[in-house]
């Protein structure tokens, strides 16, 4: 057996492990050492083993950057525990280190006293070279403030597939099963799980599925019978007691948005035709949807952007429900599209999956800086419906609804979600989509007083006719029409007229979306925190801190963008200062400023990294000394 | 007992709506459109099943009068909403019509792609070598040296050929005719129904404001005869006044000549046969020009493959779920935990 300096091999049975409510658990590699994959396996057996938890894969965008290169490294992290969990966490208890890179890169998250489980065999004066150390850290006294687990995981992984008589290179792509044997011991996981998983995913190559078991196996064991320098034993999270009764899945925001937005299609009655074009960080809704034809879905990789959405509104315009999906770079070439949609009025959900720009920007980095684009960013008066989730398992609902809405109003409607919540995972009390209110479309079939532009007196929604409707024959188009006939009309007041009711149309809807509510606090009184989207996890916590201490603060967070709920007004009105935590430099900030004339203040974070809770807590803290 | 009565038999008027036609007097666009109704009574078209599909430009206009369905989109895209129409229901008959701006400028990426999965649909090219609504400056398919209100010096580029391209992005129908050969187009136009694909049609079309005659050379009256050629699937390729000159491979290379019969030894023998279905032949007479060649007018290639609808059809019918279509029962495959109520 090759020398661990940190071990020594008579356990002391007796010793206990740490006991800790929640943890937060980062491992790092390089691209091509599996951590999404680890993380993804560690993250079910969080679940299984009753936690709640949060997750964060933070990748590069290079499929396969050089290796050992600090850009190379990618990451996951998981915050589980007993407790609510709203975020993946600020500051990491273990940090998981496959390479010099990931330490170099990772080191800084690492909470005082943290554990380091690290590959010494990769710390080579050559890989020490790339991540741009001067001295070896297990060597010099730089780690002096953390609990260092040093292990050769790549002899340890070589020694516990040899059996299965691998190449070297096949052997060594083995070392993150290892590694999660060990880490699976740290936290008193079952493996069972990740075995199955192992066994289904490598089924054509046993030998490679049965070197991973016995890969994780051994690191697993090594975890039993060994024990650290400092008598550690392992971490002790309790499962958790607050969550609703019921039955629970894992969900990531990509799987819940191409679930929701199927099951709202269903709920309308209708057939999905979703046409996208393949975008980080948005393609993996495309990928979900292509799998699901059994449930009225049809995907379409069109040849661009512009022409997935001209084909999913001309699904629309056939009876389908037409739905587009992209990122800031692709949603912005849809935007003729969009407006055409506006202008015939036809259903239509167009999903943006955020990510960092201007351009091309940090395409796997996460951001929320394209609300003005969602809101504003057409030519001409062309309003339409924003809506935002705030986590992935909210993207289910966000989605149902998005649905209800382009149906019932004929209108595009804008689903805004992000690189963060697409990717991250969280524990999900399944819906019972029966129990949801159907929301079924009725076309247009009656001749009597028809024209494409009649409108629903209550919606102001027009008469949906599709074609292959006997004696419905019409025509519509990007140029406008009468109010009173649908032909074309160039005559000014009808234009005035026309544009009136298109945004009265959408305002309407402000008075069917659910009133603002207030997620933490009370609805009056001293500081609001007003957010949307992703950040709703780190905002929720730390108001929450706050209120424990006894401070006046409230958390509203939106999920209606545009148009805004009717009573948020008046409900902003009542507090004293409105603070608006975004990851852009503060475009709700400007929407409610210009709707509301409310002083809101900003908090702006655009470095592709979620809020954590103590920045926050800084942010707030400041405002109510000043 | 339900009694299946034939529906009525339409006429032209039946395909005309009460919109004003709003093309320039003399414009090519009104005898397409006289062309394209007769088409629809001579295929027993039903009103509501057909749906005309348009981007922008004059030729875009073409929907409001019809009186089908009609959808006027935005500029170039027009492949793209009837790929999204035809996805949603494959049933309804569509048809596109485009320009030449429209079509290989700003469509052309559309333009490619829909030729290539070959939807089934008809896309009608109305190519008068300019941009006539935004008053005439010069369009892909201008000759080099084009003078026009942005290129008062004249053009630089050079043309795209529509059917070559048509050919070249796999379109298995493709087809050319004339705005002023009023028996020619509706023969044309019903082949291009009755094909199960994308069937192409360029048809020469004159615009009388911003390029009047710009055709002549071989559309004008005294030109027909040797400067046109009308193919037919297994004739001669003739043509000229009492159909003396014909097209024939040259020996040594892959290119063709024009020859007489009755000079140099020719004899009708001597002269190609038109086969719709040689990819070649068909991209030799798509690329023939005058004064040298005669302009190729007909069925230039036709050789039906599957249509990407029904491919689609083929692809989803493989999916086999263990749920059928119960999304609740999907949602509870995997790995899920039960937590359960609080005693």
């Amino acid at each position: 057996m090759p020398t661990n300096t940190a071990l020594k091999t008579s356990p002391n049975k007796d010793a206990p492990r740490q006991a800790l409510d929640s943890a937060v658990v980062r491992f790092a590699g390089d691209s091509g050492d599996g951590m999404q994959v680890t993380g993804g396996q560690f993250t079910l057996s969080a679940a299984l083993a009753g936690n709640n938890l949060a997750t964060f894969p933070d990748f590069p965008a290079e499929i396969r950057a050089p290796v050992g290169t600090t850009f190379g490294v990618s990451s996951f992290q998981i915050n589980f525990g007993s407790s609510v969990i709203k975020t993946s966490g600020d500051d990491f208890d273990l940090l998981v280190a496959m390479n010099p890179a990931a330490l170099f890169v990772e080191l800084k998250g690492l909470k005082q006293g943290g554990v380091i489980i690290v590959d010494k065999g990769s710390f080579s004066e050559r890989n020490l070279r790339k991540a741009g150390y001067e001295s070896n850290p297990l060597e010099d006294l730089s780690l002096g403030d953390f609990r260092v687990i040093e292990l050769d995981i790549s002899q340890l992984t070589l020694d516990a597939v040899k059996e299965h008589g691998l190449s070297n290179k096949e052997a060594l792509r083995c070392k993150n099963f290892w590694t999660l044997g060990y880490v699976y011991w740290m936290f008193a996981h079952k493996r069972k799980e990740t075995i199955d998983y192992l066994r289904s995913k490598f089924a054509s190559r046993p030998d490679i599925a049965e070197a991973n078991v016995s890969a994780l196996n051994a690191g697993h064991a090594l975890g039993e019978t060994s024990e650290t320098a400092d008598g550690f034993q392992g971490f002790a999270i309790p499962q958790s007691e607050q969550a609703e009764p019921g039955l629970y899945r894992t969900v990531m925001g990509s799987e819940a948005l191409a679930w929701g937005l199927t099951a709202g299609a269903q709920l309308a009655g209708l057939r999905m035709t979703f046409c996208s074009y393949p975008i980080t960080p948005a393609s993996s809704v495309l990928h979900q949807l292509s799998n699901m034809a059994d449930y009225n879905v049809s995907t379409f990789q069109a040849e661009d952007e512009i022409a997935a959405a001209c084909a999913a509104i001309g699904a629309s315009y056939a009876g389908n429900l037409g739905v587009t999906s992209s990122s800031g770079p692709g949603i912005a070439l849809k935007g003729e599209a969009i407006g055409l949609a506006v202008a015939i009025e036809v259903p239509l959900v167009v999903v943006n999956t955020q990510r960092a720009g201007p351009s091309t920007g940090l395409p796997t980095k996460t951001e929320q800086s394209d609300l003005y684009q969602a809101v504003y960013g057409r030519n001409a008066d062309s309003p339409l419906v924003v809506l935002a989730a705030r986590s992935p398992a909210h993207c289910f609902e966000v989605a149902v609804e998005a649905v209800r809405l382009a149906t019932k109003y004929m209108t595009p409607v804008m689903l805004l979600s992000d690189g963060y919540i697409g990717n991250a995972a969280e524990p999900w009390l399944i819906p019972d989509i029966d129990a949801i209110e159907p929301f079924p479309v009725n076309f247009r079939t009656d001749p009597e007083g028809f024209h494409p532009f009649i409108r629903d007196e209550s919606t102001l929604a027009r008469a949906w006719a599709i074609p292959g409707t006997p004696k419905l024959m019409h025509r519509i188009g990007g140029i406008e029409k009468d109010y009173n006939s649908g032909h074309i009309s160039y005559d000014p007041e009808n234009h005035q007229k026309m544009t009136d009711t298109r945004a009265a149309k959408i305002n309407g809807i402000a008075h069917d979306i659910a009133p603002q509510v207030v997620d933490a606090g009370p609805d009056s009184g001293s500081i609001a925190v007003v957010g949307w989207g992703s950040t709703y996890g780190s905002i929720n916590r730390a108001v929450s801190n706050f209120l424990d201490k006894g401070e006046a603060i409230s958390h509203i967070h939106l999920t209606n963008i545009w148009p805004l709920p009717a009573n948020l007004g008046k409900l902003l009105a009542r507090f004293d200062k409105v603070l608006v935590p975004e990851m852009n430099n503060g475009q709700l900030l400007t929407v409610l400023r210009s709707e509301f004339l409310v002083p809101a203040k900003g908090i702006n974070k655009v470095n592709g990294q979620p809020f954590k809770i103590r920045e926050l807590e800084q942010a707030i803290s400041a405002v109510m000394e000043g | 007992m339900n009694v299946l009565t034939p529906p009525e038999k339409l006429t032209v008027k039946d395909f005309a709506t009460d919109q004003e036609v709003r093309w320039c007097p003399g414009c090519g666009d009104y005898a397409i459109l006289k062309a394209v109704q007769k088409t629809l009574v001579d295929i027993d078209a039903r009103p509501e099943s057909t749906v005309f599909i348009s981007g922008i430009g004059c030729a875009a206009r073409f929907p409001y009068y019809m009186e089908t369905y009609g959808f006027h989109t935005i500029h170039g895209r027009a492949p793209a909403f009837a790929t999204g129409v035809k996805l949603a229901n494959p049933e309804l008959d569509v048809w596109v019509v485009s320009g030449d701006g429209d079509a290989l400028s700003i469509g052309g990426n559309h333009l490619i792609h829909m030729l290539r999965r070959n939807v089934n649909l008809q896309f009608l090219l109305f190519n008068n070598e300019i941009y006539g609504l935004t008053k005439g400056q010069y369009s892909p398919t201008s000759r080099a040296g084009t003078r026009s209100p942005s290129t008062p010096l004249g053009s630089v580029d050079n043309p795209i050929s529509a059917t070559q391209l048509a050919l070249a992005s796999g379109g298995r129908f493709v087809a050319r005719s004339i705005d002023n050969q009023i028996k020619h187009m509706p023969v044309v136009l019903a082949r291009a129904h009755a094909h199960i694909g994308t069937s192409f049609v360029e048809i020469f079309q004159n615009c009388i404001v911003y390029n009047d005659g710009v055709f002549n050379e071989f559309t004008a009256k005294d030109k027909v005869a040797n400067q046109q050629i009308a193919v037919e699937h297994g004739q001669p390729l003739l043509f000229g006044a009492g159909k003396q000159k014909g097209l024939h491979i040259k020996p040594d290379s892959l290119e063709i000549e024009v020859v007489t019969i009755g000079e140099n030894g020719i004899v009708e023998d001597d002269i190609l046969l038109h086969d719709e279905k040689n990819k070649v032949l068909a991209t030799l007479l798509a690329g023939m020009q005058g004064p040298y060649f005669p302009v190729a007018i007909g069925v230039l290639y036709c050789d039906t493959a599957p249509s990407y609808e029904q491919e689609v059809q083929v692809v989803l019918d493989k999916s086999t779920s263990k749920t059928g279509s119960d999304l609740n029962a999907l949602l509870r495959i995997g790995h899920t935990w039960q937590v359960d109520v609080k005693s």
